[in-house]
């Protein structure tokens, strides 16, 4: 089976440059470098048509940008991401519609001016994909899809509530009938009872429109919940992507362990914390080798020295950790 | 034993010109000496205000209309601005989910740490103020804490910045601390270390500890005992293991039913239907009537009362019967 979408070797670098002051001093015999984010580094990875595959890390390890990247809003460094067109179930749409984003915070992505009616169609109008006489219709019909009332029309962003808002922009999202959804911490900002009610939606949708989804969030409970497929961040690099019993079961990397121990979760009831140490490095200043080296226990000289290679250590599990040669 | 913390039939009350909003309507709960109890809640549920009114912090419009805060006997509520100012702080500290915010951005941590103490005990040197500023930052786990007090908030990370805060609230060895939202905004792996230097800290110093957050599997972690908060009222309360295993009002069951995780792939997720209703104007009756499933014609008449249960809870519910246990 050939990947829906595949990710080679994308990179994203983003660089300070020098001002005027750092370039005359500099040109005086000062030495000012620029400072260089490297905040996706050379990332790997395909994702199958039906599949959920979730991005898991914390905050600055690149998976927001990762996504940007793949849904065509932010253009890498380097690399690429190809989408399979010959699996696409929607021929006539321009390739640029087949990948949307939905945002984490449904107060600054909805435009306050328009109305509902207005934010929904005005892509599919753009690019021809209805009629302007249809707009009507059209609207009702997707704000249904997501269930909300087709009596909130004409209303604006500001008169929905933070669920409603983020049913709009799911709305809007599919108004292009898109096959792939980037979904960016898009339950983050939701209370939990609401949150289940988004989630709910995205799968139903999933089954419904045959959507295949990246779903980007630092929440590891819902990624545990939604995903097929976790990929494991850490400072711009993979390091470990698992089929989603493997990574609830058996995860490989010392990093990703240490995340599934510090989840709290409702089923273990009360208990002592024992979490690991240290800070998350700044992206800026990335340490050697392993970027996770300075906080894992297990840490040799060589984890110091080289950057860990991302191994298939079993039939779909890839980890990027030194300890794998060893055992 | 006393419970340093005993907050009778609380209500703080908002008079806005669109009407009165009842943030917190019929409060009551019990902390007692090194105790966690977690306050949990949506937003708008008035799990903040009731923070805030403890501290004697809420603003007008806003005010305590009714009932009684007692910490160690002494009516806070009753207090004079002024002598408000001599328990917070002091004998009672908080934190807030943004230590940002609550840090002062142009003063170096010693400056904050030092006039801490100074303020509330004038006696106090400035080298032992400084020399318990040092210790208090070695108790939270800060490395090097000499360096760190010269150095100003904006020069930590998230996690160092909200340990900051923990010292500052810990260092003159408070009865009770209240911590709103303190690991919402951090990354996992350091919202781990914050929850386990708390932990530490009440087990250490014996300080009662009210948890306020929506999360519900981190006072699942924590807690000795849960209240959770629905429109301005704690709708059910009782030992933590009793709440999460067997939740008897509707909507600590809808909470816990929507809570993604591994338990539950494949399967949709619980949803409470609708939204929380404007505070503004409730429904007589039940504040949940319109989202339970379980709603009868005696719930949208009546407001119902705490009912105590066997296994020492209290629940807000008209289909719960005195002494019954889940």
């Amino acid at each position: 089976m050939t990947p829906l979408l595949t990710v080679s070797n994308l990179s994203r670098d983003f660089v300070k440059s020098l001002d005027m002051v750092a370039k005359v001093l500099n040109r005086l015999g000062q030495n000012y470098r620029e400072e260089v984010v490297h905040a996706v580094d050379d990332v790997s990875f395909s994702v199958f048509k039906g599949e959920i595959v979730g991005v898991v890390g914390e905050s600055g390890c690149g998976k927001s940008t990762l996504g940007r990247m793949v849904a065509g809003i932010l253009p890498p460094t380097s690399g690429q991401v190809s989408f399979d067109v010959t699996q696409a179930k929607n021929t006539d749409i321009p390739d640029a519609l087949r990948t949307q984003m939905i945002f984490q915070d449904p107060f600054s992505s909805l435009n306050p001016r328009k109305r509902v009616i207005d934010i929904i169609t005005e892509a599919p109008i753009h690019h021809k994909l209805i009629a302007p006489s249809e707009k009507r219709a059209f609207a009702i019909e997707m704000l249904q899809r997501v269930g909300l009332d087709p009596d909130t029309l004409e209303r604006y962003p500001h008169q929905f509530s933070g669920g409603q808002r983020q049913r709009v922009g799911i709305a809007r999202a599919l108004a292009v009938s898109p096959e792939f959804l980037v979904c960016d911490e898009s339950i983050a900002a939701l209370d939990v009872s609401i949150q289940a009610q988004i989630i709910n939606l995205f799968v139903d949708l999933k089954d419904s429109y045959d959507l295949t989804y990246l779903f980007i969030s630092h929440d590891i409970g819902v990624i545990e919940h939604i995903s097929d497929r976790v990929i494991v961040m850490y400072l711009g690099r993979i390091v470990e992507t698992a089929p989603i019993e493997t990574f609830v079961k058996q995860p490989n990397h010392p990093y990703t362990q240490a995340l599934l121990a510090g989840v709290p979760r409702l089923e273990v009831g009360k208990r002592q914390y024992e979490p690991i140490s240290g800070e998350i490095p700044s992206p800026l200043s990335p340490p050697t080798g392993c970027h996770f080296h300075p906080r894992c226990k297990f840490a040799t000289a060589r984890c110091k020295a080289e950057k860990p290679a991302l191994r298939e250590i079993a039939p779909a599990h890839f980890s990027a950790c030194h300890l794998n040669d060893e055992a | 034993m006393d419970p340093i913390l005993q907050i009778k039939d609380l209500q703080t009350h908002f008079f806005t010109k669109a009407g009165v909003l009842k943030a917190v309507d019929g409060v009551s709960l019990e902390i007692g000496a090194g105790e966690i109890v977690g306050l949990v809640g949506e937003s708008g549920s008035g799990k903040s205000i009731t923070g805030f009114s403890i501290m004697g912090l809420v603003d007008a419009p806003g005010r305590i209309v009714g009932g009684q805060i007692l910490f160690k006997g002494q009516d806070l509520a009753k207090l004079s601005p002024a002598e408000m100012q001599a328990y917070r702080g002091n004998r009672i500290a908080m934190i807030f989910q943004d230590p940002m915010m609550t840090l002062n951005p142009v003063l170096r941590i010693e400056t904050q740490m030092v006039e801490t103490i100074l303020s509330h005990d004038s006696s106090v040197s400035k080298i032992d103020a400084h020399a318990r500023a040092r210790d208090a930052l070695g108790l939270v786990g800060i490395s090097s804490p000499d360096e760190r007090l010269r150095a100003y908030p904006h020069q930590f990370s998230g996690g160092m910045r909200q340990r900051v805060s923990i010292a500052i609230a810990m260092l003159n060895r408070p009865d009770l601390i209240i911590a709103d939202e303190p690991t919402t905004a951090l990354d996992v792996t350091i919202q781990g270390q914050v929850i386990h230097e708390m932990q530490r800290l009440c087990q250490e110093t014996k300080t009662a500890l009210l948890w306020i957050t929506h999360d519900l599997a981190v006072v699942a972690g924590i807690a000795e005992r849960i209240c959770v908060m629905y429109a301005g009222r704690v709708v059910e309360q009782g030992p933590n293991a009793n709440v999460i295993a067997a939740p008897m009002h509707p909507y600590t069951t809808g909470l816990l039913g929507s809570v993604p995780g591994q338990n539950r792939r494949g399967q949709p997720l619980q949803q409470i239907e609708g939204m929380v209703p404007s505070l503004m104007n409730l429904p007589t009756g039940c504040a949940f009537q319109n989202r339970c499933n379980l709603v009868s014609d005696i719930c949208t008449s009546t407001n119902p009362d705490a009912i105590s249960t066997k296994d020492g809870r209290l629940v807000r519910c008209h289909n719960i019967a005195a002494g019954d246990s889940a």
